[in-house]
């Protein structure tokens, strides 16, 4: 739409430009005032929706968030300031320290999608006919709602006929009711969550090869370089861009990790698989309760692992800019 | 090329790479097969334990029960009138937001745009009580309205990484000729870059698309009833409502991810370029 209505009215206009020149004197220096407060005026009013937007649905509700966790609140009545009680209670309460743990499992296994997405992404890097629907049919995970994705796992999973335990079954093992498995539970959502994000770690692997040097693969091949040696000493040194998101996006996702636990499970067995981001949706929100504040530090303490992460990646692209990549 | 090209390669080796891929996939989708085969099986076969059999009979009726039998119609709806204007909302923002960062110079310039990076990366619990609370108080709670507008002021983040550095990249002469012959700011906005960003707007709403649509947590956050809930709330609901029919559990299913996958198939190109944005940078 954007394509037909700008054409027309761009070329109809261009003649105004050159028109420019030939105004009298004394408007033209009120133009040219009014040109150089523009170019100071217009960023501002290119940001001002899409800044008070930010500012009012994002940042500031962090700050909010940092008060309420210093209340008890039910959401609806009084607020009563309880300073740091909250937080207090959070290192008695043995919930947390599970879903904290859970987290940790979550960022330390889902790293697994790195390597992973570069082995299909290795795998993948072909000219063979077909080789397109291939790779897009591969990606196809990661465009799959994870609510979606948490069904086809839970029914992978289903005890007695799940497809997991007929093949445990075909290998001689006796079936897993994984998902009621206080031991499984959290290896068994890890398992369905790596299953996207391998794909888009795959994607991003496979744009990356194709932009490897091919001169200085030649030239190591020359040298003998083959295979593994290839691999690490060539080609990965090359792919650090793509690493690089492909470890930034891990380690978010790790960290948002929700919808999965709420749909193939709820946090259960007795509160076994919970997450923070679960644990927090729980006390703040769901039958269990609406305990606000104790759900904000809950999130507060959430927040403030991402923001390590977060720090580590400003002051990389802080790098980048001052570099001017 | 690495690794080295199959073709030249041994006949083995190429026969056996052949050979890999189909099965490979297979094992891949392994899941997702199952779950397209179920949704079409009648529930009889799942009474009676074929569960991985051929389907005694191709039952398209699971899909027309699910459309029937529960509101998945209007859930699918509602997504598209939470997904649709988000697009528009945020990619709109973010070409004005980008485009500012992207050619001005002034001294908050990198702070704000360290500020949409970041707040693009917190997590969602961080947000939640307070824009629960907001979206109360302005009476849009259990409305398509509240959930786009919170939609929007988040997906902007995102897209004015995006769009900054996709303008960052073209090249400055065309701004700075045409500031020289005179063009207002806004012109040279609406002429001069807003014509070259086609490929970014495209890129970005495919992704805001599948983005939005798969969003869940929001749509619980935000959403209360049936009638304002996107279809990944929806079939939550259906889930519970159906404990054990899971013929119908996985029609749903596909249902509910068809939308973002034609998306996805339709415009591989751009949603792929958006993606991996950043990727071979450097």
């Amino acid at each position: 739409m954007s394509e037909q209505a700008l054409a027309p009215v761009s070329s109809g206009n261009s003649p105004k430009f050159s028109g420019g020149p030939t105004t009298s004197g004394a408007s033209k220096t009120r133009s040219s005032k009014w040109i150089a407060n523009q170019r100071k005026l217009a960023p501002w009013l290119f940001l001002a929706p899409g800044v008070v937007m930010f500012l009012v649905y994002v940042i500031a509700p962090i700050g909010q968030s940092l008060w309420i966790s210093l209340y008890e609140w039910d959401g609806i009545g009084v607020k009563t300031f309880i300073s740091i009680a909250n937080y207090i209670e959070l290192i008695d309460d043995e919930a947390f320290y599970t879903a904290l743990y859970n987290n940790v499992l979550w960022l330390v296994l889902y790293m697994l999608a790195v390597p992973a997405g570069l082995l299909i992404a290795i795998f993948l890097n072909q000219t063979v006919t077909g080789i397109r629907i291939y790779k897009s049919l591969f990606f196809f995970p990661f465009v799959i709602s994870q609510i979606v994705v948490g069904l086809i796992f839970s029914w992978f999973y289903a005890p007695n006929f799940g497809l997991f335990t007929k093949l445990l079954e075909f290998m001689g093992m006796e079936g897993i009711a994984i998902l009621a498995d206080e031991r499984f539970v959290t290896y068994g959502i890890i398992v369905a969550g790596l299953w996207p994000q391998i794909a888009y770690c795959m994607i991003l692997y496979l744009t990356g090869l194709n932009n490897v040097s091919p001169d200085q693969i030649e030239a190591a091949r020359l040298d003998g370089a083959k295979g593994w040696k290839m691999l690490w000493y060539v080609i990965i040194p090359q792919l650090r861009p793509a690493t690089f998101i492909a470890v930034v996006v891990t380690i978010i996702g790790a960290l948002r990790s929700f919808d999965l636990v709420s749909i193939m499970t709820s946090g259960g067995p007795y509160g076994s698989s919970r997450v923070l981001s679960y644990y927090m949706y729980e006390q703040a929100l769901s039958e269990y309760g609406f305990r606000m504040g104790y759900g904000a530090a809950i999130a507060v303490v959430l927040f403030a692992i991402m923001m390590v992460f977060i720090t580590l990646f400003i002051v990389r692209m802080l790098k980048d800019e001052r570099e001017g990549y | 090329m690495f690794p080295t090209p199959v073709a030249n390669a041994s006949a083995p080796t190429r026969v056996a790479y052949k050979v890999a891929l189909p099965i490979s996939l297979v094992v891949w989708l392994l899941p997702l097969i199952g779950v397209m085969v179920t949704s079409i099986r009648p529930g009889s076969d799942l009474a009676m334990g074929n569960y991985f059999g051929v389907p005694s009979s191709f039952e398209l009726g699971n899909y027309l029960t699910v459309f029937q039998n529960t509101p998945m119609g209007l859930f699918i709806m509602n997504s598209f009138k939470v997904t649709i204007p988000t697009v528009i909302g945020a990619v709109a923002l973010s070409c004005l937001t980008g485009y500012a960062l992207a050619t001005y110079k002034f001294k908050t310039n990198l702070w704000l745009f360290f500020m949409f990076v970041a707040g693009n990366f917190v997590p969602f619990q961080i947000l939640m009580v307070p824009v629960r609370d907001l979206t109360l108080k302005m009476g849009l709670y259990d409305t398509v309205t509240g959930l786009v507008l919170f939609h929007v002021a988040f997906q902007t983040g995102f897209c004015t990484l995006f769009m900054r550095n996709f303008i960052k990249a073209l090249p400055s002469e065309l701004i700075e000729a045409a500031r020289v012959e005179g063009v207002s700011e806004l012109r040279i906005f609406w002429f001069v870059v807003l014509p070259l960003m086609r490929p970014a707007i495209a890129a970005l709403s495919v992704l805001i698309f599948t983005f939005i649509w798969n969003d869940f947590f929001w749509a619980t956050v935000l959403v209360q009833g049936t009638h304002a809930m996107p279809v990944t709330g929806g079939i939550i609901s259906l889930n519970g409502q159906w404990v054990a029919q899971w013929h119908l559990v996985s029609a749903g299913s596909v249902v509910a991810a068809m939308p973002p996958v034609i998306m996805f198939f339709l415009m591989q190109k751009h949603f792929i370029a958006g993606l991996t944005l950043g990727a071979t940078k450097g």
